[in-house]
């Protein structure tokens, strides 16, 4: 079998395998937790009657371990499970909490990488092309700067800013299924140039330092001696050489889009799934807790893959080395 | 990545206490006629994915206003001036000394979806509470009811093993709104269907809930809006931007510490509601030191109030007595002396018990209560000045209803205050209450609690009330610190008259009340 493909198969069924290690971990580490859901959702009015009923219902009187074998076997063949905030009448399936809130997560991420990709590696060409000049000096202090903020205080400065003061975007982010595409667009407004802002710096800085280093070897020089253009030589010789370094940052980067980027949905009060992982953990809702573990070290695995592969198609040699 | 903006949903835990008139930050109290029309948008400071339509663990804002208060009614509800008064009752009566009572509910009654409203539906409404399987903790409300049935399609009747003539008061509680009943006699929790102002449009948990007005409510001229909009913002920041914006009409819980500046923008008012929410520091009176008097009137009189209300509360509250009834309650009576900051007066105390110094442990998180951390820190400052050493233990937000409050023997406390003393008392004070964080165990204290319950003519019951509260001033194990007000944020678009303080957003009942100018 051709090796890219074998290769594939080998990445597959690692990441697969990693999921049970990952899954059982944050089952554990849930658990250790004090409280659990019948002691959080009932908070200060808890009583030791109402608790113990409510453990009883949910099954949380059983061993870790039990609970976990049986999540794992429901798990294995698809049934994520039912919330546990399910009661008569009212039963919650985990897939249909998370999978509108998914859909917006990623529709948030496909936005801010659509906007942010092009732009940083743009601009890390630009300043690769014109390095050590102002234009290189400015552009690094500045994005080095957006970085070292928090991205809450981000967050607020350009809802203070664009938001409250100018009324040019919406300081709320709340979408659900039935906004138009339009009317979405402006409400992300805030949340993606935001989100853009803290990760422009590291992609930026990526593209600038491997295409730095391809530029220094012999070969760029014999092109300039032929007389090409520096933005041909920068286009066509130096970049497709530099890709690997550059696609696993933006891995990195859109991986962090999807799960980590909970600070910047609270401050929008945007429905994602990173708001959904937090409110499970406090309420200790573990299968919903579960499923987002699984969607995140899936994403993870899934971005990793695909830069590598990415990576290979440009310089085939990195296939022997991985 | 830090977590430290996310406020943490702060659980209202079943509170009800009397209600008071509103300050608002100078402009006119009182608004014009009601006006209909309109689509308010209410933020809230809780609301998240485990929310549901099951009334037991309605633990917030989002829930109380938006499913309890414009879905839903109760039996009863209290009003601004803190008397109760029939909701879908129309009247009920108290016989066999306050043992039964029987109420009549108004006709035509229907729900959402068009079916009527019965006494049927009552009875599964209240007995979802009831009943050794159940999970409510309202089930302490309902301790003394032993049956509750349909004497006929709109008479309820409640039998009860012992007097109690707040009852009334008590069904007011947000825990126990009416939804209708299925065949079997259980409550139908599949749909979010209701008798109240607003019906739902779309809701999922997490989400804003959208619902317009019901046409055929059982209050004439009630709701004045058109479309009410509840909207989940954890966020103190971001709640308090879409209020500026324009983007609501009215926000609650602002942070205190922003209020000067949100005072100066012309579109928006604070709104102050005195309440019966107060912030208290409890000791275990069973466990030494703290089972001694005198040590607890010298830690008593090792703390500033007033310092900690001006610095930490920024002014927003009124000093407490220890004396866990409010002022605007039924019954409350003055139990001098108030008190004050006094550290010779402490260390005499402590001569008393036989000491020359204290050392104690202070539990306290940001869960606590608002502010509960810095309050802790003057505290601890103000005894050093008495000869006291206090600890403070910061213990993690999560968690701490469980793992801190009721089992470590000093911590920070948030309560919420309920309907009338008796209630209060019977939850908080009484000897086998299951929020007696105090372990009060005063003999008297709990023979004028039965004395009280079992007499309903009032003049009879306020000297025993007066009683209580002075036991519970001079030998309790509350330190009150304040009694706080609910600080909202409302646009100069949303109007209203007088507003409850025994729930927030004005008794969760705002959406039916308001109208927008």
């Amino acid at each position: 079998m051709p090796s890219p493909l074998r290769m594939i198969l080998v990445r597959t069924v690692l990441g697969l395998g990693m999921l049970l290690p990952v899954s059982a971990v944050i089952f554990f580490a849930v658990s250790l937790l004090p409280g659990d859901y019948a002691t959080e959702v009932l908070g200060q009015q808890a009583t030791p009657e109402s608790v113990a009923r409510f453990r009883e219902t949910l099954g949380l009187d059983t061993p870790v371990a039990q609970r976990y074998v049986a999540w794992l076997t429901h798990a294995v063949q698809g049934d994520l499970g039912k919330s546990y905030a399910s009661h008569e009448g009212g039963a919650r399936p985990v897939a249909g909490i998370i999978g509108e809130r998914l859909l917006n997560t990623f529709f948030l991420a496909g936005v801010t990488a659509s906007v942010a990709v092009p732009l940083a590696v743009g601009l890390g060409i630009l300043i690769a092309l014109y390095r050590d000049s102002w234009v290189d000096r400015l552009l690094n202090s500045a994005t080095l700067a957006m970085i070292s903020c928090p991205e809450f205080f981000l967050a607020y400065v350009l809802m203070l800013l664009l938001s409250v003061k100018l009324n040019l975007f919406y300081s709320l982010a709340m979408v659900d299924a039935g906004t138009p595409l339009s009317a979405r667009l402006l409400r992300i407004a805030l949340p993606v140039l935001t989100l853009t802002l803290v990760i422009t710096a590291h992609m930026m800085r990526m593209t600038r330092t491997a295409l730095i280093s391809i530029l220094s070897h012999p070969y760029i020089e014999m092109a300039r001696c032929k007389g090409l253009s520096p933005s041909r030589i920068m286009l066509r010789h130096a970049l497709p050489n530099a890709w690997a370094p550059i696609v696993n940052v933006i891995a990195f980067n859109l991986s962090y889009l999807v799960v980590g980027v909970v600070v910047v949905e609270v401050a929008f009060a945007y429905p994602g799934i990173g708001q959904t992982m937090v409110d499970a953990v406090r309420a200790r809702d573990v299968p919903v807790i579960q499923a987002c573990a699984l969607i995140f070290a899936v994403t993870y695995i899934v971005f990793n893959l695909a830069a590598d592969l990415i990576a290979i198609a440009t310089n085939p040699r990195l296939m022997h080395a991985t | 990545m830090s977590l430290t903006l996310i406020s943490r949903r702060t659980a209202i835990k079943a509170g009800i206490g009397a209600a008071a008139a509103v300050q608002l930050g100078g402009l006119p109290a009182r608004a014009a006629e009601p006006k209909r029309g309109g689509f308010a948008r209410i933020a809230t400071n809780d609301g998240s994915q485990t929310d549901s339509l099951d009334p037991i663990t309605w633990p917030g804002s989002f829930t109380g206003s938006a499913l309890g208060g414009a879905l839903c009614n109760n039996l009863t509800e209290i009003l601004p001036d803190r008397s109760v008064a029939g909701d879908l009752a129309e009247s009920f009566e108290g016989s066999d000394k306050s043992r039964k009572w029987t109420f009549k509910l108004k006709p035509g009654l229907t729900f959402h979806n068009g079916k009527s409203l019965t006494a049927d539906d009552v009875v599964a409404a209240m007995k979802h509470h009831m009943g050794p399987n159940t999970k409510s903790p309202a089930k302490a409300v309902l301790a003394l009811v032993t049956d509750v049935k349909a004497d006929d399609k709109a008479t309820v009747v409640f039998t009860l093993s012992d007097s109690s003539p707040d009852l009334p008061y008590m069904l007011s509680d947000y825990h126990l709104p009416i939804m209708p009943a299925k065949a079997d006699g259980t409550m139908d929790l599949s749909a979010p269907v209701g008798s109240g102002p607003f019906v739902m449009e779309r809701w999922t948990p997490g989400m804003p809930a959208k619902m317009k007005r019901n046409p055929n409510y059982h209050k004439a001229k009630r709701p004045y809006l058109d479309e009410v909009e509840f909207i989940p913002i954890p966020d103190v920041t971001a709640r308090t931007n879409a209020l500026l914006t324009g983007e609501v009409h009215f926000s609650n819980n602002l942070d205190i510490k922003t209020l000067a500046l949100l005072q100066r923008n012309p579109s928006v008012r604070v709104q102050r509601v005195p309440s019966t929410r107060h912030f208290s520091f409890d000791m275990n009176t069973q466990i030494a030191p703290f089972n001694n008097p005198d040590v607890r009137l010298a830690l008593k009189y090792a703390i500033d109030r007033e310092e900690i209300v001006k610095k930490v509360l920024l002014g927003n509250g009124t000093i407490g007595n220890d004396n866990n009834v409010a002022r605007s309650m039924k019954f409350w009576a003055e139990t001098p002396p108030q008190y004050s900051y006094d550290p010779e007066k402490s260390k005499e105390h402590l001569k008393r018990a036989g000491l020359t110094t204290l050392a104690v442990d202070l539990s306290v998180a940001n869960a606590a209560f608002p502010g509960a951390i810095d309050a802790a820190l003057l505290f601890k400052d103000q005894a050093a000045r008495a000869g006291i050493t206090i600890n403070i233990v910061r213990e993690p937000d999560d968690g701490y209803w469980s793992k801190v409050w009721r089992q470590k023997n000093f911590v920070g406390v948030d309560w919420y205050g309920r309907a009338t003393v008796d209630w209060l008392y019977s939850t908080t004070l009484a000897k086998d209450a299951a929020w007696n964080d105090t372990k009060f165990e005063h003999a008297r204290f709990n023979e004028l609690l039965l004395q009280g319950r079992a007499e309903s003519d009032e003049a009879k019951r306020a000297p025993i009330y007066a009683e209580m509260q002075k036991i519970v001033h001079d030998q309790g194990g509350l330190i009150i610190v304040a009694f706080a007000d609910y600080i909202n944020g409302v646009s100069n678009k949303l109007q209203f008259g007088e507003v409850g303080g025994i729930y927030p957003m004005d008794n969760f009942k705002l959406a039916e009340r308001w109208w927008m100018a």
